[in-house]
């Protein structure tokens, strides 16, 4: 293979090029997942990085100077405060709309067995598998065929729509690996239904839950295609920003972002202190 | 054991014995499949009791309906003099050891053994006292603080013994709590479990298809077949006087020979030959029927020796096989192929007839047994 191995006397020493060769594969993987990290942290840095320019312009896309006031006055862009508060309405309300119904479905599911078990399976997929111009376009027809006025309801009606599906499959992920006697041994010891559920069922799932409803909160948030096709007039966050864009991109938008991403983060770092925290502790 | 509870067993010894459980006509049917088949079934207070049958009998069904895990399609339930047909499991005063334990994974060891106790409203040094005791009676009383993942399969076993026995229920539900466990360990508890019963004088109802092990430890054993029971009783009764050749085959192996009545206590051998049969074990049974015969019940008697009034069956021994404990044989004789179990009690003894021999089977008619013949088959 290397012409180093055979200027050398058979089996003595190995070749410095094939050492060489052995030193760039065993690093390989960690220099590829190195810049996979950086190609998709690069934009996020970026975003950061401007959230502390002032602008020449009105549009925030070549860097002047460094500055605080866009941390200082984060709204100071009309209309960006009502729509950042509207993103978040519409993101807790419907996480814990679809956190509740999503999580007595999965135990349906699971749990039982009755008649349509198998196509609710299928329908409950199916929001993750479809498109979402389908989605919000479908959603639009329905809303318009009734004449329902477009505006926080049909945004929030479609939000739970497909946040119930993300619910579904993790609490389901979750409730799969316990034993399906726990229940009735708990009613065996006297546990009421209701009893059970508070005691034994919502403590096993609780995690599975908490994640199901963190996911469908961020969905929510994030949400741009179903929400432009059935929002009407109302905007929340993401149709801010593509309705402003066309006139200008304040810094203030990088700052809303930025704020976004610290949150996502501080709360994953606290699930993941808690989870290490209740393992240590058994 | 504490005070209360022998003075408990006491009284309930003392007290009419009305029968602890009582299923009358019990039905079930899950879709268009029958699991329990007009079933009726009374278990008396303080008894070991085993549902015994092969997989798919209806014997855990049974249990659960009893349980309230699930509801009869229809028949009552009766536990003491108190119908709970309807009544959901929070609400009936038994226990159950699941197969899989259910210990609750979240709670440490005391307070799954408390839960029964904390719905019950016991608190403080009263459910502290208690909640030792019932890990005493299993051996297990320093593990009160881990959790069920941290125990072995016979602890997380004895714990949910423990967590069911600590609610001093009228009656404990099993169902094949032993399955997980290996051989070893299967035998030691299903000898401790015996005696925490006999100690603690409550009705167990134990669920198995091991007819070694329902033998082992009850005292009244109900063969069920295809959701229905074949035959209940000690499991002397069952063994020694099968009913059906499905109970015969089931408690252990046993030869059966096809024949008629053929006089008063004679049945007449399709390939020829008389037996003698008890009239007891015909039971007013005629047309064509099966004489059984337990293969450790036969002698081999070489030349012709026999006792006065024992049946006997000449034959040609065709396979021997020495086992240590015993001597097996299979004798070819008119009634068909025999088996034989002859007991090596003395040295030498595993010699006493070889294959190409000609021997002739004897066997008290005491030992023999009646089946139906059209419900051949053991399975």
């Amino acid at each position: 293979m290397s012409v180093a191995a055979e200027r050398l006397p058979a089996g003595r020493r190995v070749g410095t090029s094939a050492r060489a060769w052995a030193a760039i594969r065993r690093h390989t993987l960690t220099v590829f997942a190195l810049l996979a990290l950086v190609y998709l942290l690069l934009p996020i840095a970026i975003v950061i990085a401007f959230s502390f320019n002032d602008p020449p312009g009105r549009f925030n896309f070549t860097w002047n100077e460094f500055t605080l006031d866009n941390w200082t006055r984060p709204f100071g862009f009309p209309g960006l405060r009502d729509s950042v508060v509207l993103s978040l309405e519409i993101a807790a309300l419907s996480s814990i709309l679809a956190t509740a119904l999503g999580t007595l479905i999965a135990l349906a599911l699971v749990r039982y067995d009755f008649r349509g078990r198998a196509s609710t399976n299928l329908l409950i997929f199916l929001p993750m598998a479809t498109p979402e111009i389908v989605m919000g376009s479908s959603l639009l027809t329905l809303f318009l065929n009734y004449s329902f006025p477009l505006g926080f309801t049909t945004i929030l009606l479609a939000h739970v729509m497909f946040n119930i599906s993300f619910v579904v499959v993790t609490v389901r992920a979750r409730l799969a690996g316990y034993d399906r006697h726990l229940e009735e041994a708990a009613m065996d010891l006297f546990a009421t239904p209701w009893s059970t559920f508070r005691r034994v069922t919502f403590p096993l799932i609780a995690p599975g839950v908490m994640a199901g409803g963190l996911l469908a909160f961020a969905l929510s948030v994030d949400d741009f295609v179903i929400t432009y096709l059935v929002s009407g007039s109302e905007q929340t966050f993401p149709l801010f920003v593509w309705g402003a864009a066309r006139v200008a991109v304040p810094p203030q938008i990088n700052v809303i972002g930025t704020a976004i991403f610290l949150v996502a983060l501080l709360l994953m770092l606290a699930n993941i202190l808690w989870q290490w925290r209740r393992s240590g502790r058994s | 054991m504490a005070v209360e509870e022998r003075d408990a067993a006491a009284a309930r010894d003392g007290a009419a014995a009305a029968p602890d459980i009582r299923l009358e006509n019990v039905t079930k049917r899950f879709d268009d499949v029958t699991a329990v088949d007009d079933l009726s079934l009374t278990i008396d207070q303080g008894r070991f009791f085993a549902l015994l049958g092969p997989s798919g009998c209806g014997k855990t069904t049974t249990l659960r309906m009893i349980g309230g895990f699930e509801e009869p399609t229809s028949g009552t339930i009766l536990l003491g003099d108190r119908d709970v047909t309807g009544l959901p499991p929070y609400r009936r005063d038994v226990n159950t050891v699941f197969q899989s334990y259910a210990l609750f994974p979240h709670l440490s060891i005391y307070e799954n053994v408390a839960f029964g106790l904390r719905r019950k409203g016991v608190k403080g040094d009263d459910l502290k006292r208690r909640v030792g005791e019932a890990l005493e009676l299993v051996d297990l009383g320093d593990l009160g603080r881990r959790k069920p993942r941290q125990l072995s399969g016979g602890q997380q076993q004895r714990i949910a013994l423990a967590r069911a026995l600590v609610n001093r229920p009228k009656v404990l539900l099993l169902d094949e709590p032993l399955g997980a466990l290996d051989l070893k360990l299967r035998k030691q508890m299903q000898l401790e479990l015996k005696g925490i019963q006999n100690e603690v004088g409550i009705t167990f109802v134990h669920v198995t298809h091991d007819q070694e092990e329902a033998m082992t430890m009850a005292d009244t054993i109900a063969v069920m077949n295809a959701g229905k029971i074949e035959q209940l009783g000690s499991p002397a009764d069952l063994y020694e006087r099968p009913e059906t050749a499905f109970v015969a085959g089931f408690l252990g192996a046993s030869n059966l020979l096809p024949g008629r009545l053929n006089g008063e206590g004679i049945v007449g051998l399709d390939g020829g030959g008389d037996v003698r049969v008890p009239a007891s074990a015909l039971a007013g049974r005629s047309g064509r029927i099966a004489v059984g015969i337990r293969p450790e019940k036969l002698r081999l008697a070489a030349g012709g020796a026999q006792a006065d009034g024992e049946n006997v069956l000449e034959g040609v021994v065709a396979e021997r096989s020495y086992i240590g404990v015993s001597t097996q044989y299979v004798v070819e004789t008119s009634a068909g192929p025999v088996t034989v179990y002859a007991q090596n009690a003395e040295p030498g003894a595993g010699q006493a007839a070889s294959p190409g021999e000609r021997v002739s089977l004897a066997w008290s008619p005491e030992a023999t047994f009646v089946v139906d013949q059209h419900e051949e088959g053991t399975r």
